[in-house]
């Protein structure tokens, strides 16, 4: 311990004192502060550099799913479309076939009637002929019935016969 | 790890310091005259005790690089460092002038002698009045620039090109090149497994440049310390408390009113367990700094005490060993240790760098809890 406190040089320590308090502060102006703060400048950086990539990542991400779901609603709306024209058109086959089922009944209809009319109209002037004809035979048959004594004494009889049947 | 390698290199520490008191109470029998002639009686450095002073000079500061000692002739190769002493007025001049502790020195009419690395104010002959290992005589505040101020010196101007040239390089763009690319990884080490962690999200940018200058300065010192400069800055106590002094002036400036409460009076227990508890946690004050201290002194202290003592082996087991074998084994056994120390240069720049901010962190912390 006295070797150690004799060793003990005061101006040795004075000096250590002024070189590292100098030094210190020195190398705090030249060499630590430009270096810590290139060092800190640098790491920000990377970090920004690295947020920025996870940002454009993410953006990158959010533009395919928007993408997505943009060609997912326009399959979408061609579906519909698609869907919709042929229900048009289904529609539209549907009116014109109706339509000329329509047209075709009314056609037959109209038909119908004027067969009916030019029916009834060759009957009724068959009848007015027939019966013409019937009023013809009949005062021919008469006149041949009524053209003797005895014939219209043989209808009488006969005609009061069918009387007295009855 | 944290908590047995301090503990373990502390132990070998004490016992080297042990071990080098003993050895050195056996050479200085012969003190009063070894210490007129040692320097004249000049030899290869060859002996225990020899080698033990040498290791002992090492692990001191110094007023001159050495980087080589012809023991034979004493002449060394190296360069002086100017000597900066405050005692009455301002004493200039190089460290030249001791001639390596062997002249007096003169300045302005004052006369100094050196004495193991410590300067000491003498009459003109330059005579020490000797208390056992250590001279009565007085010292002076001795602002020299000194091998470990000059090693500081070297590691900040160091410091600011290198962390400067990171700054600038990201002016050019974010990520740095060159050097700069070795260096962020240092800096964000220190950011995120340090200071976040322990101090918290919201308040550890505040102590970042301490944290980061200290970090860095202690294991710059370390490594240089493992270079063959023969630098042991942060080895030496003074320096590592100044270290801790510094974390503990932050931590009691920047302390909130709760760590105060915590100290002073302790919420959810007895009143008489916070009486007892005040002086108990006003000691932790003074404990954290004081562990700090001598934790990073000790453990760098034991590592170049036990790799020089692996170098010297060398030479010490020549006699038992062979030189061949003698120089093998200090070869392998101090490159091992070399890599230990490099791993130990690192783990304490990390380990004060961590109780500091723990520290701080436990200052500042927010309590939403009791």
């Amino acid at each position: 311990m006295e070797t150690l406190l004799n060793d003990f040089s005061p101006g040795l320590f004075v000096m250590q004192s002024v070189i590292l308090l100098i030094l210190i502060l020195l190398m705090r102006k030249f060499a630590w502060k430009p270096i810590l703060n290139a060092l800190q400048e640098r790491e920000e950086g990377i970090e920004n550099a690295i947020n920025m990539a996870e940002d454009a990542r993410k953006e990158i991400a959010a533009l395919k799913s928007q993408n997505e779901n943009l060609l997912k609603e326009a399959r979408v709306e061609r579906d519909a479309i698609v869907k919709d024209a042929k229900e048009t058109a289904n529609r539209m086959i549907e009116e014109a076939k109706n339509n000329a089922k329509n047209e075709a009944e009314k056609v037959l209809a109209a038909a119908r009637h004027s067969i009916e009319l030019e029916k009834s109209a060759a009957i009724s002037e068959l009848k007015l002929h027939v019966a013409s004809l019937s009023i013809e035979i009949a005062e021919k048959i008469v006149k041949t019935e009524l053209s003797s004594d005895e014939k219209q004494k043989a209808l009488a009889t006969k005609l009061a016969e069918d009387i007295n049947l009855n | 790890m944290k908590k047995t390698t301090p503990f373990f290199t502390f132990a070998i520490a004490f016992i080297c310091l042990i071990f080098s008191s003993f050895s050195f109470a056996s050479a200085t029998e012969n003190n009063e005259q070894a210490h007129e002639e040692n320097h004249e009686t000049h030899g290869p450095i060859n002996t225990p005790e020899k080698i033990n002073g040498y290791i002992k000079h090492h692990l001191q500061d110094a007023h001159d690089f050495t980087f080589f000692t012809n023991g034979e002739t004493g002449s060394h190769i190296g360069f002086s460092l100017p000597v900066i002493l405050v005692d009455s007025g301002l004493h200039v001049f190089s460290a030249s002038k001791f001639h390596h502790g062997e002249a007096v020195a003169e300045s302005n009419g004052s006369y100094y002698k050196l004495h193991h690395g410590k300067i000491y104010k003498t009459k003109k002959e330059g005579v020490l009045r000797m208390h056992g290992e250590h001279p009565l005589n007085f010292k002076p505040l001795d602002l020299s620039i000194t091998k470990s101020v000059f090693g500081m010196l070297l590691t900040g101007v160091l410091m600011l090109i290198f962390f400067g040239a990171l700054a600038k390089s990201y002016k050019k763009g974010p990520i740095p090149t060159g050097l700069g690319r070795a260096l962020e990884p240092l800096v964000l080490y220190v950011r995120d497994e340090i200071a976040r962690p322990n101090i918290g999200e919201s308040k550890y940018k505040k102590f970042m440049p301490f944290l980061l200058t200290v970090f860095f300065f202690i294991w710059i010192l370390n490594l240089l310390g493992l270079t063959p400069l023969g630098f042991n800055v942060t080895g030496n106590i003074a320096v590592t408390l100044c270290l801790a002094l510094f974390t503990f002036f932050i931590v009691q400036f920047s302390a909130n009113k709760e760590y105060w409460g915590h100290i002073f009076w302790m919420p959810g227990v007895p009143p008489l367990m916070k009486v007892i508890l005040a002086p108990i946690e006003v000691l932790g004050m003074f404990t954290k700094p004081f562990s700090l201290t001598i934790r990073l002194f000790a453990n760098i202290t034991a590592g170049h005490f036990v790799l020089m003592s692996l170098i010297a082996l060398m030479i010490t087991m020549k006699a038992a060993f062979g030189p061949v074998a003698s120089t093998g084994m200090s070869l392998f056994l101090s490159l091992f240790i070399m890599l230990i120390e490099l791993l130990v240069a690192f783990l304490q720049a990390f380990i004060f760098t961590m109780l500091s901010s723990l520290f701080i962190g436990m200052a500042v912390v927010e309590h939403d809890h009791h």
